[in-house]
């Protein structure tokens, strides 16, 4: 963190932002959320309620390494196309 | 009218934080941040927040983030919107970037009050957003002065006795140009708000409701529901006071205008169990009667009467 020192120009700690800063945070997840192509009509409501980022704007795809499984957008699906699925561990 | 389609892709909150299934902090903050773009200075004052950003030397938040004492929000503040001002004028900043405190209902309603009235009162030109889970929730659950009346936390074991305080009044009658209030049930209302304050100059203050999975006793899957519920039964009303005029917004404006029937405060009551103790006592009716009160009461105080639909 020395050249963090020196760019700022005064002694302090600088954390660098990064994707995944508490590791594969997808491991935490009870369920895992499935989505059903045919029903999902692009609402976008699952990507706007999605707490961890883990849904894309474009084709609302999920980030299984770091969805958390909250089920948030289960709930908020209007169409019913994503469902909760028990994760299975080896 | 801004659709969900206009919101940016770009995610400035980055995935695999450090915070709980289903946090509301996480989801103001990523709204917030679309709403404000990436010329934004972020102030956290000691909260859950200072806690989901990661750990050092990582970062969940791709911004300049100071994270600064509980009291001193306001303070903090001050320091960094004088700061920026100082180097737009010197030439060395060419765009003035906002600067925002993320602050919870703890380091707001009770610590931090002082220094935001404060900044308040010296005209900073800055947006505060208390993120209001209605508890000291990273330090494992404590009653604040936002803890509604009947809550259960560690240190209310039989449900808070005492209503909470009424802060975005007390920030009204500061005379600052923009205060709001905000849930999660109604993200697209959230964004406009924060892209008003944006737009003003001098000091805006912008509440979200924040339930907190569990802190409230509650699913992580039903976060949204709880904001929405919260906003139905009117035990949070939304709506924005521009230069001191108060205007209703999302689901409290269809309430008032008598478009949808206010929900009973008890189908919200009953979706956590921070309140199942209460309700299950000999006092669960009086302290629900309390409860519907204090909603025509609060309608009644911003609104000047409370129409005989609600
Ligand atoms: C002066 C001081 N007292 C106590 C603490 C410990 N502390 C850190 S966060 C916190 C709770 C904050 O509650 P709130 O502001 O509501 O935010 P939340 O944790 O609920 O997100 C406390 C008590 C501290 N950091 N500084
Ligand atoms: S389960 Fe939760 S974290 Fe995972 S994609 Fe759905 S809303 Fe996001
Ligand atoms: S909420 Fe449901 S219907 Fe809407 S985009 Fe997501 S999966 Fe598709
Ligand atoms: S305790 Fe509540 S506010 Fe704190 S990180 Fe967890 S969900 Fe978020
Ligand atoms: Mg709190």
């Amino acid at each position: 963190m020395k050249e963090d020192s020196e760019e700022v120009g005064y002694m302090t700690s600088v954390s660098r932002p990064v994707k995944g800063c508490a590791g594969d945070t997808g491991e935490w997840r009870v369920f895992r959320p499935v989505k059903d192509e045919e029903k999902c009509n692009n609402c976008l409501l699952c990507w706007i309620f999605c707490p961890e980022a883990t849904i894309s704007k474009d084709g609302q795809e999920i980030d299984y390494q770091y969805c958390k499984g909250c089920g948030i957008c289960a709930v908020e699906c209007p169409t019913g196309a994503i469902t909760m699925v028990k994760e299975e561990k080896q | 009218m801004v659709s969900f389609k206009d919101l940016p892709e770009e995610e400035l909150f980055l995935a695999g934080s450090t915070a709980c299934q289903g946090c509301p902090s996480s989801l103001a903050l990523r709204i917030a941040f679309k709403a404000l773009g990436s010329n934004t200075i972020l102030i956290v004052v000691a909260s859950c927040t200072s806690v989901l950003q990661g750990s050092y030397p990582l970062s969940a938040i791709n911004l300049p983030l100071m994270n600064v004492a509980f009291a001193t929000g306001g303070a903090s503040a001050s320091g960094v919107a004088a700061g920026v001002k100082a180097l737009v004028k010197r030439g060395e900043l060419a765009e003035e970037p906002t600067v925002l405190v993320w602050a919870g209902d703890g380091g707001t309603y009770d610590i931090g009050i002082q220094s935001l009235s404060g900044a308040a009162e010296r005209e900073t030109d800055f947006i505060y957003v208390c993120y209001n889970n209605e508890m000291y929730s990273n330090t494992g659950t404590q009653r604040s002065g936002a803890t509604p009346l009947g809550a259960w936390t560690t240190t209310t074991p039989g449900g808070k006795v005492q209503h909470r305080k009424d802060i975005a009044q007390i920030m009204i009658a500061h005379r600052i140009p923009y205060v709001a209030t905000a849930s999660l049930a109604y993200p697209l209302d959230f964004y406009q708000k924060m892209q008003k304050a944006k737009g003003i100059r001098g000091t805006k203050y912008i509440e979200m409701l924040a339930p907190c999975p569990p802190g409230w006793k509650f699913p992580s899957a039903q976060m949204i529901e709880v904001s929405r519920l919260a906003v139905q039964s009117g035990m949070w009303l939304l709506y924005e006071n521009e230069d001191g005029e108060t205007r209703f917004t999302g689901g409290t404006k269809r309430i008032i205008e008598g478009k949808v029937k206010k929900k009973p405060v008890k189908d919200y009551l009953e979706m956590q169990g921070r309140f199942r103790q209460v309700l299950a006592s000999p006092e669960g009716q009086e302290a629900e009667d309390l409860l519907e009160e204090q909603v025509s009461d609060s309608i009644r105080r911003l609104h000047g009467w409370v129409p005989e639909y609600i």
